[in-house]
């Protein structure tokens, strides 16, 4: 059953293992061990953003395809809840509509992408990506009679998930329209996942490594590389737009710096490759370590910014605004050393 | 002894249509002014955003051409190129901040030399941060291309919060020196000086680079390289070392489109380069991979498109540029004029 669950693609090491079950565990429990709106908010990050970068691990790690345009089917997703909501008025089914009319979207876009671009080298299709979503981000914050520009879009979702609507208390924590928010978010983050799981460690899956370890033998099989590459940027498209909506539900605000800016971006790589490429537990650990970095860590580098106020340079490096600048050493250091990133390493030494 | 072969060597004249398909790109730029001219109507309009048109996009070649030769040579495409150009802007403005009495005065002499002095050290900066970036990032990644990827946004994201920590994480706003603010008027259109400056700049840059490039020897090998590069060092010349060299001279020119570009906006911020380099792959994309020709035509087609769109219809200004790219591709999957074939 739980073999099934996770098709058949084991931690395969004790320390994975455990850090995986703690990672649910405090996800799954999230309202009740950390109350408070900060920790509430953290946990559902970390949920959508393992989405987010277990879908694009689909095409880094699994298809060995570099896009920059993850964050652009991201932003589809959560435009698409935002203008739902907005036109339809409030209720499920603006996000239902929302929900599946981004997918779609960004399917569509990654296909024309993809038909356009996929055939010729990594690189090609690297700057290819990059220029289109730069292009989206702009357009989307000039047609601002649409999207709300720079602003953003505030809209309402149904009362049932707002903070309004009380349930009554459960071990002393007041069951909110909030928490059912959460675990709305945390379940289908799950089911999200163990979908991409399921889809990397099929026979497609398969297909898709070999591709990546060597495209020209994988077209002499016979397989039609063009056609499965077009196949793993849609689908990872089409997942990263759910991870939009999702985002858009939880967070009732919709702004091009929240989704589609190419800092984005960068973090979906960071978490990629730190937590590990080609794995699908690679992002889990990835991003948590990650949100957590970028919400903890900046208080640990004020103390240690402050502590060193007399030194030259230092207090700058150590600035709480420069964590960025070491997840990015971090980050060249396991290109080059851990290639397998934190779960590659963890798995090698069982 | 038979008789030496009586064929002559013949010289097949290409047909006209063949002859005209090769010009095609050449003829781009010229019918997009035409064109931009039909649709403005007006002369000093037309007149003046065709100036800025090839102003920006004379800036945008700078940046683009060592961009596309590095990657013809040595299949390196460097995510990291836009850091250069940031650095450029930041490290030739503090020369000018620092020249400030220079600056300040209206006398042409101590004006040029400001700026001189701003883009020599710009370029020396970039020029010696591209050396170390070849050595230190690129180096252990030819031939992986998705490393190449990744480790050169690192060294993008390093050198961006690299600014953020010597100069501060405010943008840096900055007035030209004296003698290049203000217009000229030139049959009822108002020209800024400084985007004729920008142009002439560019087009002695243009020549120059092309006349070390086809008519020196080491220019003769960096495009032999850039063709075949297994033949050339298998002549026994020593690609690697050229290729260092053109990487260190890219930098520098991207370090000196940075001063530029920001002279031009009168404003720089950390993140500029990142804007440039969407910029920069577009051209080098529709130049065709490994082409400074190709690279050339591709900057001053999204230079001038951008302007005359941006003055017909201001929303579309950003996206002409895709539609440009997706219009070349289209015509061109491989770019223009492709020197590498894109695999």
């Amino acid at each position: 059953m739980l073999a099934n669950l996770l098709s058949g693609d084991r931690p395969r090491s004790l320390i994975l293992t455990g850090l995986l079950l703690a990672i649910l565990a405090a996800l799954a429990l999230a309202p009740f061990l950390f109350p408070g709106v900060r920790s509430l908010e953290t946990a559902a990050r970390i949920c959508i953003f393992i989405v987010l970068v277990a879908s694009y691990d689909l095409l880094l790690g699994y298809s060995g395809i570099v896009s920059f345009a993850h964050t652009m089917f991201f932003g589809l997703g959560a435009y698409g809840v935002a203008l739902a909501s907005t036109h339809m008025g409030r209720g499920f089914d603006a996000l239902i509509v929302g929900t599946i009319a981004g997918a779609v979207a960004a399917a569509i876009l990654a296909l024309l992408i993809g038909l356009f671009s996929l055939r010729v080298r990594a690189i090609f299709f690297a700057m290819i990506t990059l220029a289109v979503a730069s292009a989206v981000a702009v357009l989307v914050s000039q047609l601002s009679g649409l999207t709300g520009g720079e602003d953003g879009l505030n809209y309402s979702i149904p009362r049932e998930l707002t903070p309004a609507f009380k349930l009554g208390k459960l071990f002393g924590i007041s069951i909110t329209g909030k928490i059912l928010n959460y675990y709305l978010v945390f379940f289908a983050s799950l089911a999200l996942f163990l979908l991409l799981l399921r889809i990397v460690n099929s026979p497609f899956g398969r297909v898709l490594k070999a591709i990546r370890e060597n495209d020209f033998r994988a077209e002499a099989i016979g397989y039609r590389v063009v056609l499965y590459r077009t196949l793993a940027t849609c689908l990872s498209a089409a997942v990263a737009a759910l991870a939009g909506s999702l985002f858009a539900i939880w967070l009732r605000y919709v702004g091009p710096a929240t989704t589609l800016s190419f800092e984005i971006m960068l973090d979906i790589l960071l978490m990629v490759v730190i937590g590990g490429m080609g794995t699908m537990y690679g992002a889990v650990i990835g991003v948590t370590i990650f949100v957590l970095a970028q919400n903890y860590l900046q208080n640990l580098m004020g103390v240690a910014a402050g502590a060193t106020e007399g030194l030259p340079l230092i207090p700058q490096l150590l600035d709480p605004d420069r964590w960025l600048l070491w997840l990015g050493v971090l980050f060249i250091l396991s290109v080059y050393f851990f290639p397998t990133g934190i779960v590659g390493r963890l798995r090698a030494e069982d | 002894m038979a008789a030496a072969p009586d064929h002559a060597p013949k010289y097949a004249q290409l047909s006209l249509p063949d002859r005209i398909g090769k010009a095609m790109p050449l003829l781009l730029v010229p019918v997009l002014v035409v064109l931009g001219f039909l649709s403005i109507g007006s002369t000093s309009s037309w007149l003046t955003l065709t100036v800025s048109g090839l102003a920006m996009g004379m800036m945008i070649f700078i940046m683009a051409s060592g961009l596309t030769l590095v990657f013809g040579l040595m299949d390196v495409i460097n995510f990291g190129h836009g850091a250069f150009i940031s650095v450029g802007a930041y490290v030739g403005i503090s020369v000018l901040v620092a020249l400030e009495s220079w600056t300040g005065v209206p006398s042409l002499l101590l004006n040029v030399a400001a700026v001189l002095a701003a883009v020599v050290a710009a370029m020396c900066v970039t020029g010696a941060l591209g050396w170390g970036f070849e050595r230190v990032i690129v180096r252990p990644v030819y031939g992986a291309h998705l490393k190449q990827i990744l480790v050169t946004v690192g060294g993008l994201i390093v050198i961006e919060q690299m600014i953020h920590v010597i100069w501060g994480p405010d943008e840096i706003y900055l007035t030209r020196p004296e003698m290049l603010k203000g217009a000229v008027t030139f049959a009822g259109a108002a020209i800024e000086k400084y985007r004729l400056l920008a142009v002439v700049f560019g087009l002695v840059l243009f020549v120059g680079m092309r006349l070390v490039l086809k008519r020196t020897k080491i220019g003769l090998i960096v495009r032999a390289g850039v063709q075949n590069g297994e033949m050339v060092e298998a002549l026994g010349y020593r690609l690697r070392l050229v290729f260092i060299g053109v990487f260190v001279a890219g930098s520098a020119l991207a370090g000196l489109g940075g001063v530029m570009w920001g002279l031009y906006q009168e404003v720089i911020t950390a993140g500029m380069g990142e804007e440039m380099m969407i910029l920069v792959f577009i051209v080098v994309i529709i130049g065709g991979l490994g082409s400074v020709e190709g690279a050339f035509i591709g900057a001053l087609l999204v230079g001038l498109l951008q302007n005359y769109v941006a003055f017909l219809e201001p929303k579309l200004a950003l996206i002409s540029n895709i539609a440009l790219m997706t219009a070349i591709l289209m015509w061109r999957p491989q770019g223009m004029m492709p020197v590498v074939k894109a695999k």
